[in-house]
């Protein structure tokens, strides 16, 4: 007994008290910030290895960016990485960064729904499905419960039961084997429902993107509530929303 | 002549010298070679060249550091029927099924003759749920099936068993859910970076495995040296990478047996490391660190700083914490005697890593077929005999154990000035390369032949799961199914990683 109470006391205190202030420190690679100066954009564009590169003016999606930070030591004078963990968004445009933009990437309030804010306020129960993901945004997807990050405080958890859920969190590009799974556990979860896309690889399928082992129609179907980018996201880019 | 080639770890070879023998003298030689336990296979895989199948079958002498290699052709007829390697020795069985999956090659022998991943491409009809499961009509026996969504958040994959009462007699593991071609991408994609970023997203829990195993047959192909300062990130990422993961299952096995205290804390303790690995490359698992000719983010005395402070801190309380557990009284009787697997199995099935070192069978990369990093770190197996639950916990604390040794031994030699050199890498044509990586779980084992332009012809991912899977199968035999997550976050297998 003195023996637990002693492990307890040696951990100290472990949780980030505000989840939406905390500091990261660079390398790490957050929001991308484009500088106006002039280089040879199509090596720019070339350098990219997902595509998530595109010129005039130069954007960066980073719907679709891998977060492999390989422009940026290419082309430091054009393209930085800031550590704004800050990346969700519920439209998917929003994650298009121009040249020049240097503001966090932006929640469009109007267009939430007017039950999800009334219902799901206080309390949100997920239900996640991984579609060919590759664990590494499961693991984070895990850490945000975990004592560090313990989004439990804001009334979120993940559920075992599809039937117990308000929403259903997707990782990975979402594979044609899975894809009759990730329909049904859709199909179970009681109206009103949100569709979370966590990771690049769900966003746009990211370096997976073309393989014909895959199946994304599922996504064309439904409106998509929120996109989590990062390859995989940081548990405080999870955890901001 | 000789009707095999001898090669090692990180060696390239023109791959016009592996001999090509007739079907029966491969079979009979390869079979042969598995007859000697110090031997196991660790890649077999086909793929089409002029309109016939190229067989190479790569089978490891644990003890000389050797790999043997060794090379048949087939046509591609339907009507045609082989004798399966499987049936003389099971360790083969999946890489059978691969083949006939993938080339519709079929056995006149092969016992298990099922579908391993549902690839769209291989014109196989069967559907992902009418996968034909081993059944018993018995009235006394009932089936539970698990999956492909489980309850926590992991991967998908489905579990029939067959039980009586509350006991499991067998257990049927179905994968391929995660499937997305990873292997054929590696072809499409040409740039490097592309196909960097592809090995980086073959299993995210094994990240710097899977990459080093990639980077190190990418150099392998073009004839270039890594400098010391490359091997040193990627050796060190190794082993924090194996820390990291390591104190992971080790607060999931405790959550498994409700053991609320170790859980909580084995998790927040991989927190720093995991943390650590941001500081050093801006990724919590390594993405960005480890990369072909190149060295992005330096190792330096600051970080060994922080490093040497963080592992201090980690240390005195995983020590306390894993002392606590590993002699509770609680935790040993739910652990001990369960999920068995004998060290006849582990031989019979090929199982390497982790699950194979808890069964007897000492099979690590680092001591058999150690790069020249390695050699000098002159690690040393560790063993555990009785193949269950307990012993596979007592693994992962040994092993986090040795890690901290060594990654202070590096730490201490760290050289005052690195040489960073950037190399731009072409792989030479006509080339077979292998690549053998010792990662948290066991065995990665990356291959790769160019063609005559040195484009790459066949890139070939082997996790340590390939093999690992049926040791999971057949340790829950005489199970309680109660148990059956403990048995499963013991041996903590990837979806993706088998998938590919």
């Amino acid at each position: 007994m003195i023996k637990t109470l002693k492990i307890l006391y040696h951990q100290g205190r472990q949780f980030i008290p505000d989840l939406s202030n905390a500091l990261l420190k660079p390398p790490f690679r957050g929001r991308p910030f484009i500088n106006s100066v002039k280089i040879n954009d199509t090596e720019l564009e070339m350098t990219c290895p997902t595509g998530a590169i595109s010129t005039n003016p130069v954007r960066i999606d980073i719907g679709k960016c891998s977060f492999c930070g390989e422009c940026a030591l290419k082309f430091p004078n054009k393209i930085s990485f800031t550590t704004d963990y800050k990346l969700a968004t519920n439209k998917r445009e929003n994650l298009i960064i121009c040249e020049g933009d240097d503001y966090p990437v932006r929640l469009d309030n109007d267009s939430i729904k007017r039950e999800i804010k009334q219902l799901f306020k206080s309390s949100l129960k997920l239900r996640q499905v991984s579609a060919g993901g590759d664990n590494s945004a499961e693991l984070e997807l895990n850490a945000t419960g975990n004592v560090n990050f313990d989004i439990g405080r804001f009334g979120i958890e993940f559920v075992a039961s599809p039937r117990h859920a308000d929403g259903i969190v997707i990782t990975g590009p979402i594979t044609s084997n899975m894809s009759k799974a990730l329909q049904i556990c859709y199909d179970a979860i009681p109206s009103p429902k949100i569709i979370i896309l966590c990771g690049t690889e769900a966003i746009s399928g990211g370096i997976f993107a073309g393989s014909n082992e895959l199946d994304r129609q599922f996504l064309d179907k439904y409106p998509i509530d929120l996109y989590i980018p990062g390859n995989p996201p940081h548990p405080l880019t999870i955890g901001e929303f | 002549m000789n009707n095999f080639l001898t090669i090692r770890n990180n060696q390239r070879v023109e791959s016009g010298s592996i001999p090509i023998v007739d079907y029966i003298n491969f079979l009979e030689f390869n079979t042969g070679l598995l007859q000697d336990s110090k031997n196991h296979c660790v890649n077999y895989f086909g793929f089409l060249k002029n309109g016939k199948l190229h067989l190479i079958n790569c089978v490891a002498n644990d003890e000389t550091e050797e790999i043997y290699l060794s090379s048949t052709k087939l046509p591609l007829s339907k009507n045609e029927e082989y004798q399966s390697l499987t049936a003389r020795h099971t360790a083969f069985h999946l890489f059978e099924r691969e083949i006939s999956e993938n080339f519709g090659i079929r056995y006149s022998d092969h016992p298990w003759q099922k579908p391993v991943r549902f690839p769209a491409s291989s014109g196989n009809n069967l559907k992902m749920d009418e996968y034909p499961f081993y059944q018993i009509g018995s009235e006394d026996l009932h089936e539970v099936g698990v999956g492909p969504i489980h309850a926590g958040i992991i991967e998908p994959g489905h579990f029939r068993f067959i039980c009586k009462g509350e006991q499991i007699l067998h257990l049927e593991i179905q994968l391929g859910y995660q499937h997305k071609a990873i292997e054929r991408l590696f072809l499409e994609k040409k740039h490097l970076l592309q196909r960097t970023i592809l090995a980086e997203s073959i299993a995210g829990d094994t990240t710097v495995g899977h990459t080093t195993a990639f980077v190190n047959n990418f150099e392998t192909l073009c004839d270039y040296q890594p400098d010391y300062e490359k091997k040193f990130s990627r050796t060190l990422a190794l082993e924090l990478e194996r820390i990291a993961i390591h104190t992971g299952d080790l607060s999931a096995i405790c959550s498994d047996i409700s053991y609320q205290l170790g859980a909580t804390v084995f998790s927040r303790l991989r927190t720093p490391i995991i943390n650590f690995f941001q500081s050093w490359c801006g990724n919590r698992f390594a993405r960005g660190l480890i990369r072909a000719g190149a060295n992005n983010y330096q190792f330096n005395k600051d970080l060994k700083e922080s490093l040497l402070g963080i592992l201090k801190e980690y240390e005195q309380d995983f020590e306390e914490i894993v002392q606590k557990i590993l002699h509770h009284p609680g935790s040993i009787s739910r652990l001990e005697k369960t999920g068995v697997v004998t060290l006849e199995q582990a031989i019979q099935i090929g199982a390497v890593g982790l699950s194979a070192k808890a069964s007897g069978l000492a099979r690590d990369v680092r001591v058999s077929h150690p790069d020249d990093f390695n050699k000098k770190l002159n690690h040393q197996f560790i063993i555990k005999r009785h193949g269950d639950a307990y012993s596979r916990t007592q693994m992962r604390r040994e092993e986090i154990r040795q890690s901290l040794t060594m990654i202070s031994k590096m730490l201490d030699a760290l050289p005052e000035t690195f040489n960073n050199e950037h190399q731009i890498l072409n792989p030479l044509p006509n080339s077979f390369a292998i690549s053998l990586v010792e990662g948290w779980r066991g065995e990665i084992c990356h291959c790769a032949i160019t063609n005559e332009h040195g484009e790459l012809e066949l890139y070939k991912v082997k996790d340590p799961s390939f093999h690992n899977w049926m040791a999971l199968s057949l340790a829950v035999r005489k199970n309680e199914i109660s148990d059956f997550p403990i048995c499963n976050k013991s041996f903590n297998l990837s979806y993706c990683g088998f998938d590919l």
